[in-house]
């Protein structure tokens, strides 16, 4: 077993900026685990502007945002980057097991800061009935299909809930030439940011239905329609006011859960409505010495509170080495 | 004439209320920043979008290479943008910022890479 | 005269678990068999929603062929799982009571039971069942426990299955349907089945067709045999809630049903269901809000503290029902046509036993069977990361780097877990999650999906636009960018 002073989990936006903020308090053995093949996470597939305002005092996209922690990370030879890492075990006394291919290490961490994102919340989750065809996606998987992949996975589009991702995919799928029959929200105002209203909804006069719900999704094979409905305030449907959009393509925006299922198999104590470790104070978890940053301590909506926070996290853990650091200042 | 406009400059997203006479700005109300009061202004009298998608790689690391518009460009011209940047595959390694069109449909602005890919 | 045709003594209709089971028995002995399956890939029909219990065999009737063939189907499926490599995990049940009146059912359900020779028997009372069930309903006064009943992956074990019929000699033909059968005047051939692939000319038809049974014994003339399709909704429970229950959780059954249970997959997910409902369409897959409501609140009698907010996922599946019982016989009417119709609940259970009925049918009717020289009983497991210890995943990844190259991250799903499945037939993102689990976890695909469509379209060569769910018409994108 190997001994590593500091260990991070995730090479997106907040194991970045931790692991560059540990190496600035003092921290001189640090290895990043990665588990895709590139270092930037989820930001990658974000192409859109609306990044870095508050951080970089600019407008950035997600890759030119993620680009310039990249860019710093390999400027430090003390911080060691191990992509296509995939962490697989994790006890309370900080010993980790990760895969790559072709071998397997197991390691002894003098201290843990686990950045390992969130997930999208599921069609499964929010239980919406009908049938099971290809065409439903959450809205981050269709994000990475159009950016990523280059690949179109609808032509005609109803999006379930107003999350930021939800918005901005509306536009995205717009602007490669598909339809966006609406976007159906519970509640009575759009969950994401005013701004994604007006720039990725409004733009295009995208129809919006408020206080409404998805009551089925219908297709044998592939999506051919669903079915919305009013809702009431307690969110209960209001008989006689289905309506039935036609689509090939449902895409699920209904928010984000923090991914922490390794640090819940090493015994930290995790709220279970909320999936964020149990804390009284931002990045700290019930085990001494693994810490959490970014959205996996919970969800964020701006990636420059993301980069803010998970510097402290950085400052937490270089003081929990035992470095003379004062954090708690801003 | 009167308009209501929510700024998207920041994710503040306040509300300006604009006095508008023959296309132009006269007047303008609820503006916090600098930034609101200048978006507003192009708002009504030529409205602007950062144009950002992405375009094709051949024989890189990546399929697709996500891009921008370095400055705002016509609103009016996004779908148009959209079919310009289609035709386009890129072949050799770019950097953040490298240039993939040259002063986009005349609108001054070049599109370049956001992303470095080798 | 020599025709193209191809000619087979017996043509197996239906690639479920039914159909396998028969091809795999019939593999063992020197006749040509051909499979006909209509979906792209096996299990894609009634199996694929099975709720994958092996059952003692308590709730039948006696006297039934139900439960004739369930008792010793539950014996033979333990040895062919050893044979094949597919895991079976024998759990026991518990039918549990709540009350004085259901108590005493007990007494006869395991009387009747027990006539039917279902072993292993016990009632055990509120005291044991606090201390071996520790999250059942405290309510609960005693319950039969039926050491015997078992869990097993029906996909899984069809697969392997068919896998093994196709190493002993047995044709798989997939997206073959039946178009139609046609009586020959010849003593040996009598069949040429009609199907969209060509022409297979047979000795002997059997007609495993699942829900569509009733429609393929009508293109042999037997008229009276009318399939319901009986729709059962599941919900399936995060992985995290494994030791939510020791046993499978049975209430009292009615007439029509064993009710809604508190059972687990072979993987380790809770299950709860199934609703019953008779349905018209043979495709009426939809799921309810009221059946959610349903299966919620009758598995929280059971073990109350199910909470929704643990249900990963959800389904609907649909039971061919022809009757009370199964029917299995050689139609004498139409000489050389054996039916295997109605094989509902429990057919998992039964159908190594209906093969081997099956086999004893064909002999009866003149078909020789000589038992082949080589039989290739066994048959090695497929490799699961999620199953092993880390010290066996460090030699698996030392031997193939490929197992140290993981792609679902929920469900810990390597590359060459894929590349594995796809060489052993799957054709569809649906065949790559029933067999390895990716996707089939929490984020249901989110970060693996174009992972596996990148290698499902590299390792088949099929367009990535043309790579389906589940077979033709459910495409999961539209256009790719740029590609001329």
């Amino acid at each position: 077993m190997i001994n590593r002073e500091l260990v991070v989990v995730g090479g997106g936006p907040a194991g970045m900026a931790a692991a560059i903020s540990a190496y600035e308090n003092g921290v001189r053995d640090i290895l990043l685990l990665e588990r895709d093949q590139y270092l930037g996470g989820i930001l990658n597939q974000c192409i859109h502007t609306g990044f870095g305002l508050d951080y970089f005092d600019e407008v950035l996209t997600g890759p030119e945002y993620a680009d310039r922690f990249i860019k710093k990370i390999r400027n430090i030879p003390e911080i060691e980057v191990s992509l296509r890492s995939f962490v697989v075990d994790l006890t309370e006394d900080k010993v980790l097991t990760y895969l790559k291919p072709g071998s397997v290490e197991t390691i002894k961490a003098g201290a843990l800061i686990m950045a390992t994102g969130c997930r999208e919340r599921t069609r499964e989750m929010i239980h919406i009935p009908g049938t099971r065809p290809a065409g439903v996606f959450s809205a981050g998987l269709a994000q990475k299909f159009i950016n990523i992949e280059g690949l179109l996975p609808g032509k005609k589009i109803v999006i379930v809930g107003s999350g930021d991702i939800g918005l901005i995919m509306a536009r995205r799928f717009l602007l490669e030439g598909a339809e966006v029959e609406g976007i159906v929200e519970i509640k009575s105002e759009s969950r994401g940011l005013i701004r994604n209203m007006v720039q990725c909804v409004e733009d295009f006069n995208i129809p919006v239905y408020f206080n409404h719900k998805i009551s089925g999704i219908y297709g044998k094979d592939r999506v051919e329609k669903v079915d919305i409905v009013r809702v009431d305030k307690e969110f209960n449907k209001v008989a006689g006011t289905e309506t039935r959009l036609d689509c090939d393509t449902v895409l699920i925006s209904v928010g984000l859960i923090p991914e922490n299922e390794l640090i819940e198999m090493a015994g930290v104590e995790i709220d279970k409505k909320t999936n964020s470790p149990v804390s009284k104070e931002v990045n700290r978890t019930s085990i001494p010495g693994i810490f959490v940053c970014g959205n996996s301590f919970k969800v964020y909506d701006l990636v420059d509170t993301v980069s803010n926070e998970s510097i402290k996290a950085g400052c937490m853990i270089a003081e929990y080495l035992g470095y003379k650091i004062t954090c708690n200042e801003e | 004439m009167k308009k209501k406009l929510t700024c998207i400059e920041c994710p503040a997203g306040c509300t300006l209320t604009a006095y508008i006479e023959d296309d132009k700005v006269v007047k303008l109300e609820g503006g916090k920043c600098p930034k609101g009061e200048s978006y507003a202004i192009s708002e009504v009298e030529n409205p602007r979008r950062i144009f950002t998608s992405t375009v094709r790689a051949k024989g890189l690391s990546v399929k697709m290479i996500p891009v921008r518009t370095v400055a705002p460009i016509p609103k009016a011209l996004i779908f148009q943008m959209m079919r310009e940047i289609k035709k386009i595959v890129v072949t050799g390694p770019v950097e953040v910022g490298t240039v993939i069109i040259k002063d986009l449909l005349d609108t001054g602005t070049d599109l370049v890479s956001t992303r470095a890919v080798q | 005269m020599r025709t193209e045709i191809k000619t087979y003594d017996v043509v197996i209709i239906g690639g479920g678990v039914i159909g396998t089971s028969i091809a795999r028995e019939l593999s063992r002995y020197k006749i040509d068999v051909a499979l006909l399956e209509k979906e792209i890939e096996l299990a894609f029909g009634v199996s694929k929603s099975n709720s994958g219990i092996i059952h003692p065999g308590t709730q039948n009737l006696p006297g039934s062929l139900k439960g004739r063939l369930c008792v010793q189907g539950n014996i033979l499926t333990r040895r062919i799982a050893k044979e094949l490599g597919v895991e079976f995990q024998e759990v026991g049940e518990l039918i549990v009571a709540f009350n004085k009146e259901e108590n005493s059912r007990l007494f006869e359900l395991k009387k009747e039971a027990e006539t039917m020779g279902v072993p292993g028997l016990r009632i055990v009372g509120g005291d044991w069942l606090r201390e071996n069930e520790p999250n059942l309903n405290g309510e609960a006064i005693a319950a039969l426990y039926a050491p015997t009943a078992g869990i097993i992956s029906p996909y899984r074990l069809v697969y392997a299955l068919a896998e093994n019929a196709v190493k002993n000699g047995v044709e798989i033909h997939v997206l073959t349907a039946v178009e139609g059968i046609k009586f020959l005047k010849d003593d040996k051939y009598k069949f040429d089945v009609i199907t969209s692939r060509g022409v297979f000319r047979a000795r002997f038809i059997i007609n495993a067709a699942g829900l569509y049974a009733d429609k393929i014994a009508s293109m042999a003339g037997v008229s009276d045999l009318k399939i319901t399709p009986r729709k059962g909704e599941e919900f399936i429970l995060d992985k995290k809630k494994e030791n939510l229950t020791r046993h499978l959780l049975f209430p009292l059954p009615s007439k029509t049903s064993k009710g809604i249970l508190v059972t687990r997959t072979s993987d380790g997910n809770p299950m709860i269901g199934p609703t019953v409902q008779d349905v018209e369409d043979k495709e009426d897959l939809l799921t309810s809000d009221e059946g959610y409501k349903k299966v919620v609140s009758a598995a929280r009698r059971l073990v109350p503290s199910i909470n929704k907010n643990d249900i990963i996922t959800y389904f609907a599946g649909l039971r061919p029902v022809c009757g009370d019982d199964f029917i299995v016989r050689h139609e004498n009417n139409v000489p050389g046509f054996v039916n295997v119709v109605g094989i509902q609940s429990p057919g998992l259970t039964a159908a190594p036993a209906i093969a081997g009925m099956v086999k004893k049918i064909l002999e009866n009717n003149g078909l020789d069977m000589k038992k082949k020289f080589f039989f290739k009983r066994y048959q090695g497991k497929v490799t699961h990361l999620f199953s092993k210890s880390l010290y066996k995943i460090k030699k698996l990844v030392k031997r193939d780097h490929a197992y140290g190259d993981i792609l679902c991250r929920c469900e810990m799903v390597s590359v060459k877990e894929v590349k594995d499945a796809i060489k052993r037939g799957a054709r569809t993102m649906d065949g790559i999650k029933f067999r390895t689990r990716a996707q089939g976890g929490r984020c249901h695909g989110g970060f693996c999906t174009t992972r596996i469509m990148k290698i499902l379209a590299e390792e088949t060569n099929v367009p990535i636009t043309e790579l389906t769910k589940r077979g033709a018409g459910s495409e999961i994108v539209k256009e790719e960018r740029g590609n001329d």
